[in-house]
């Protein structure tokens, strides 16, 4: 006998969907085989702990308020976006404009402006290094579905 | 992310008729109410996010739960210190319909139920709370799952058989 024939015929039979020929198959099954009945029986009694239970439902109120969360929660994501590509682009107006006048101030020691330079530098490799290593994992990662 | 009134109507529709049902499946992987909601909220706004590419001829609810089911996982992977567990397993039979005994007998059996399927693993405890609890089909599960309903049916088998080891000694 096959297991998953078995466990066809027990589905069937705890779901009400198992056809009176297959009924007499699964009693013959059982008839003949004491370790099948005793796991029949347990699975029977599972279902019937299982059948007395229920998940319990919040109340109305959260239901009433769902949508409203789930709503408000998306304006609130796009409110953030807006704010984070003004800051940024806010500030780096603010960023460049002050390195331009110190770059172009006479006062400025060389090393100041070296420096600025560098940071600049390392900025934007930083930047292109991250960049690429998101397409590459995103191109080549099979579980890129998964989140980190 | 831009869509018409008209797709955010539509998106509305899709989150009501589908939050209890949305709330529960991460209900049973997580154990806790205010992390199934969070959870499940989560997982309609980034289907919000990506509803353009939504096939419409599709079931929704079946695309939501791919996104929802690997939140759950996520927040239980990266929450190892778990909250403690609500009570969300309650008896059907009104306690005040009931002789005390049985009453008593409810509540134990309850407690240990709860307890038995938050010692399975999460494919388990997923897979029997959303048939045994929230009925669904064995065609509706292989959907949800994306495996075959004979798997399904297997898979439910050997859940149960978990369950009844854990509750070993109740059952006895």
């Amino acid at each position: 006998m096959q297991k998953e024939h078995y466990i066809l015929l027990v589905e069937k039979f705890l779901s009400n969907e198992i056809s009176q020929e297959e009924l007499s198959e699964l009693n013959s099954l059982l008839e003949s085989d004491e370790e099948l009945k005793a796991d029949f029986e347990e699975q029977k009694k599972i279902k019937e702990v299982l059948n007395k239970m229920e998940l319990r439902n919040p109340s109305q109120e959260v239901w009433d308020s769902y949508w409203l969360n789930v709503y408000n929660r998306i304006e609130r994501g796009v409110a953030w976006i807006l704010i984070s590509v003004a800051s940024i682009i806010l500030l780096s107006y603010a960023a460049i404009d002050a390195i331009d006048e110190l770059l172009a101030d006479t006062q400025t020691p060389a090393v100041i402006k070296y420096s600025i330079f560098a940071l600049i530098l390392g900025g934007v490799i930083l930047f292109v290094s991250l960049i690429r290593e998101k397409l590459f994992v995103r191109k080549k990662d099979k579980y890129k579905e998964i989140q980190r | 992310m831009k869509l018409s009134k008209k797709e955010k109507k539509k998106f509305e529709m899709y989150v009501k008729a589908n939050m209890r049902k949305g709330y529960f499946a991460a209900l049973a992987f997580l154990g806790n109410h205010d992390d199934a909601m969070e959870i499940s909220q989560k997982a309609f706004i980034k289907a919000f996010g990506h509803f353009k590419k939504f096939d419409r001829s599709k079931n929704f609810f079946a695309w939501y739960y791919t996104i929802l089911r690997n939140l759950c996982l996520n927040h239980i992977r990266d929450n190892k210190k778990k909250k403690p567990l609500d009570e969300i397993i309650i008896s059907k039979e009104n306690t005040e319909a009931v002789n005390p005994q049985t009453a008593v007998e409810n509540e134990e059996l309850k407690n240990q139920l709860h307890k038995a399927l938050f010692n399975l693993d999460e494919e388990d405890r997923e897979i029997l709370i959303l048939r045994e609890f929230e009925n669904y089909s064995y065609k509706q599960l292989s959907e949800l799952l994306g495996i075959p309903e004979g798997t399904v049916m297997s898979r439910l088998y050997y859940a149960r058989k978990k369950l009844a080891k854990e509750l070993k000694r109740y059952l006895k």
